[in-house]
């Protein structure tokens, strides 16, 4: 298990996008995906343990090597453009979708109580959220939901890792 | 992320402007800062607080979104059902709180807003951590180097052209006998792009060269694209046309 658990931290490392379990057991033919994930935990908790500046992240259906949050301030000082940031009211909007998708632009727009046109065209440029279907009611209007992208940005495993509404609320009072 | 203003009134007091999200969010802020249960809001206060803010919007000429005239509206008719006298009918018990559906989109409103917070708090890519190459944009096929660029339905048209350019020019005309409609056409084309995830423009048309199923063919993409069922991309000028399910 030893040398594989290095081959799989070679993949991961390799890898462009995070790196399903799947995708490793194809390349690992018959390996348990068990076994793959299985040293796939190990592995970050050996990172972890390190307390080096790298960690080994499950996002977005897969695995990702990721730098520290806490050193942000320094890696970011090796990127030349500065990715522009979410406004809030970007945010509220991704908010929403995430949490309502698939979800409508009236419906968007009557949750935050302001036209969302803006913020909506601008997270579909950002590929955070995508139209995913019409709703079948006259109008046919365009049902927005968020993308791979969004999980891997927000560092996500699946849309099932956000806290639910009601967890939120307990948390603020 | 507010920004906040100092202004100064005529009246010789300063008002600290916060520049709010919305008309919900403004009304937010006013519970809070009264430490109003927003259960038991009280419309009178609250309205007239908000109108205050309203007017003094106006009053530095900020551009005022139609947003919060309308919940203006909305506290001022709560306000005058409240003023209504409640009948002694034991069946008016039923009859909601006219402040219920206010409330109801202010708790929504704020659990969104509590939720945006919760997203911006992670650790955000390319802002908290940083992976070892940043994600490809597009629908990149990681497997294919090509880099795709996004076309309008010009670039299709060009490519329709050089397309029927090369059709056979001595096509005689004929009865076509066989029918063909058009949503058969972007059922055929969907399910091909199902099986295949992505197609050449080119693979798809040079199928066969009679200009009806051609033409067909090319309608049904341009429907396609209108109803942003599949995209279209590019690699290069005068590249490969590739077509994408814009829906998984």
């Amino acid at each position: 298990m030893e040398e594989k658990k290095a081959i799989i931290e070679a993949l991961v490392f390799a890898a462009e996008t995070p790196l399903a379990v799947e995708r490793i057991a194809e390349i690992l033919a018959g390996t348990e995906k068990a076994a793959i994930s299985g040293a796939l935990q190990e592995l970050a908790r050996e990172y972890e343990e390190r307390k080096g500046g790298i960690q080994l992240h499950a996002v977005a259906g897969g695995y990702q090597f990721r730098t520290r949050a806490e050193l942000g301030a320094w890696v970011k000082k090796l990127r030349t453009a500065r990715p522009p940031g979410l406004t809030p009211a970007a945010l509220e909007t991704l908010a929403i979708i995430a949490y309502r998708q698939p979800v409508v632009k009236a419906d968007i727009d009557r949750f935050r109580g302001v036209d969302a046109a803006g913020s909506l065209k601008g997270l579909l440029e950002k590929k955070l959220a995508r139209i995913v279907g019409r709703k079948d009611v006259p109008g046919r209007p365009i049902l927005y939901g968020t993308t791979r992208k969004f999980l891997e940005v927000f560092n996500l495993q699946d849309l099932s890792a956000l806290p639910t509404l009601r967890e939120l609320k307990e948390l603020q009072e | 992320m507010k920004s906040g203003t100092l202004l100064e009134f005529d009246m010789g007091y300063e008002i600290k402007l916060d520049i709010f999200e919305g008309p919900l969010d403004l009304l937010l802020y006013l519970i809070k800062k009264n430490e109003i249960d927003i259960y038991d809001i009280p419309i009178a206060l609250i309205t007239r607080q908000y109108l205050d803010y309203i007017e003094m919007l106006r009053t530095f000429n900020l551009d005022l979104a139609g947003e919060f005239l309308v919940l203006a509206a909305t506290l001022i008719h709560i306000k005058s059902r409240l003023l209504l006298p409640v009948e002694e009918d034991p069946s008016a018990q039923e009859e909601e709180d006219p402040r219920a559906e206010l409330v109801r989109q202010l708790l929504e409103y704020q659990a969104f807003k509590e939720a945006a917070l919760q997203l911006d708090s992670r650790s955000v890519l390319e802002r908290d951590v940083f992976a070892r190459s940043c994600p490809a944009a597009g629908p990149n096929d990681p497997e294919d180097p090509e880099v795709f660029t996004e076309m309008d339905v010009f670039d299709l048209v060009k490519a329709f052209q050089q397309m029927t350019g090369r059709l056979d020019k001595t096509e005689r005309m004929e009865i076509d006998a066989e029918e063909m409609s058009l949503a058969d056409r972007i059922n055929e084309i969907m399910d091909r792009l199902r099986e295949h995830k992505h197609m050449a423009f080119t693979d798809l048309l040079a199928e066969r060269t009679d200009r009806r199923w051609v033409l067909y063919t090319f309608l049904a993409l341009l429907e396609l694209m209108k109803l942003r069922m599949i995209k279209a991309y590019q690699g290069e000028s005068y590249g490969v046309i590739r077509l994408f399910l814009a829906v998984e």
